[in-house]
């Protein structure tokens, strides 16, 4: 006898015989959220915001890099930072010092940003001035790549110090980058394993394509690198103003 | 303005589950029925999310709802690299995603992404008794 569902020879815990309706939906589980990121999009789109989601694990340097491209941008593009964090209000403070508009989102337990919640925190955010948003988003390696906030690129942080093989560990993170940054390049000497061209090794394994910049926030090394690709972005996402 | 933008959602497969509830239940609505026996879901090996965590977090959030007590199944899809240059198909593990004939990276993802709602099986009331 053969499974009514998916034509198996059945056994075991899966075998079933349907008994009611069956109705096909074939829609991403996660439609609630895409639907909530396209809206965002559209909303970054008609301001001519750039928006860039940032992610790495906690402490790979997320907010020490934003801090040195809100210095590096003075007097060119005004940036603005929506920063998730499980809690306190300790790096949308650290950003506000470096002279940007701040919105922290405190997800209490929760292990990622979503659409929603970004959504939210827009409301907080005047974008009529913003050049580029930065999404600084919860320092994990897991989660945060399931969940579209709306978006235009995905830039995945890896530090020196936690090791060249972190794409073959996190695939799933490390292939939505668009961009990949090795982060605390000052300290290369003192790490001693970290070779920059096994990390880029590995990033391609996963198919990726994305460009990868060897920066130190501290130094100011891979800082022209990092800038020159976020305005080559922004003439991509975004339309021309008179368009 | 600090509760707009406080969350109390754990592990994302609980998340997930919420989001796979929501679209059950109003599918459930549209068809006017009372009760959903079983919910298959596509889940690949490169969509991040773990099918154990989601056979363990549904029936908490299910509890109370037309969804209580629906089997959860689950298709777990192989991780599948078509070749760019050499036009193989391979199947491949999720951390190298390369090409099993020629060896290069420039491939396209056919399966293994995949995060679908794939169907809902309902019953009445009438059907169950």
């Amino acid at each position: 006898m053969m499974c009514d569902i998916c034509g198996c020879a059945g056994g075991t815990d899966h075998f079933h015989v349907a008994a009611g309706k069956q109705v096909e939906v074939m829609r991403s589980m996660l439609h609630n959220n895409d639907h909530q990121a396209a809206h965002n999009r559209q909303h970054f789109d008609a301001a001519r915001v750039l928006t860039v989601n940032l992610m790495s694990s906690p402490g790979a340097g997320k907010t020490s890099l934003l801090e040195a491209t809100i210095l590096a941008l003075k007097g060119r593009l005004t940036v603005a930072v929506i920063e998730g964090d499980l809690k306190t209000e300790n790096d949308a403070n650290r950003i506000r010092a470096a002279g940007a508009q701040a919105v922290q989102i405190t997800t209490g337990s929760a292990c990622h940003l979503d659409a929603t919640m970004v959504h939210a925190a827009l409301h907080h955010l005047d974008l009529r001035p913003v050049d580029i948003l930065f999404i600084e988003n919860v320092g994990n390696l897991v989660c945060p790549a399931c969940f579209d906030l709306g978006q235009h690129r995905n830039v995945v942080l890896l530090s020196v110090t936690e090791g060249d093989d972190k794409p073959e560990k996190y695939p799933v993170m490390f292939r939505a980058a668009e961009l990949m940054i090795v982060t605390k390049l000052d300290l290369m000497a003192a790490v001693g394993d970290f070779d920059p061209t096994k990390a880029k090794r590995h990033l391609r394994n996963l198919a990726n394509a994305a460009p990868v910049i060897d920066l130190s926030a501290r130094s100011g090394i891979g800082m022209d690198s990092w800038i020159d690709w976020l305005m080559q972005q922004r003439a991509l996402c975004l339309e021309p103003a008179n368009a | 303005m600090k509760s707009a933008l406080h969350s109390t959602k754990p592990v994302h497969e609980l998340s997930i589950c919420q989001a796979v509830l929501r679209q059950v239940l109003a599918v459930a609505a549209e068809q006017s029925a009372r009760r959903i026996s079983m919910i298959t879901l596509h889940i690949g090996p490169l969509a991040g999310v773990e099918p154990d965590l989601v056979r363990l977090a549904f029936p908490l959030l299910a509890a109370g709802t037309t969804c209580e007590g629906a089997t959860i199944w689950i298709e777990t899809l192989p991780v599948q690299v078509r070749c760019r240059i050499c036009a193989t198909t391979s199947e491949v593990p999720l951390n190298r995603l390369l090409c099993a004939d020629c060896g290069t990276w420039q491939v396209d993802i056919v399966s293994g992404d995949q995060l679908l709602l794939a169907r809902v099986e309902l019953l009445d009331e009438t059907a169950e008794s």
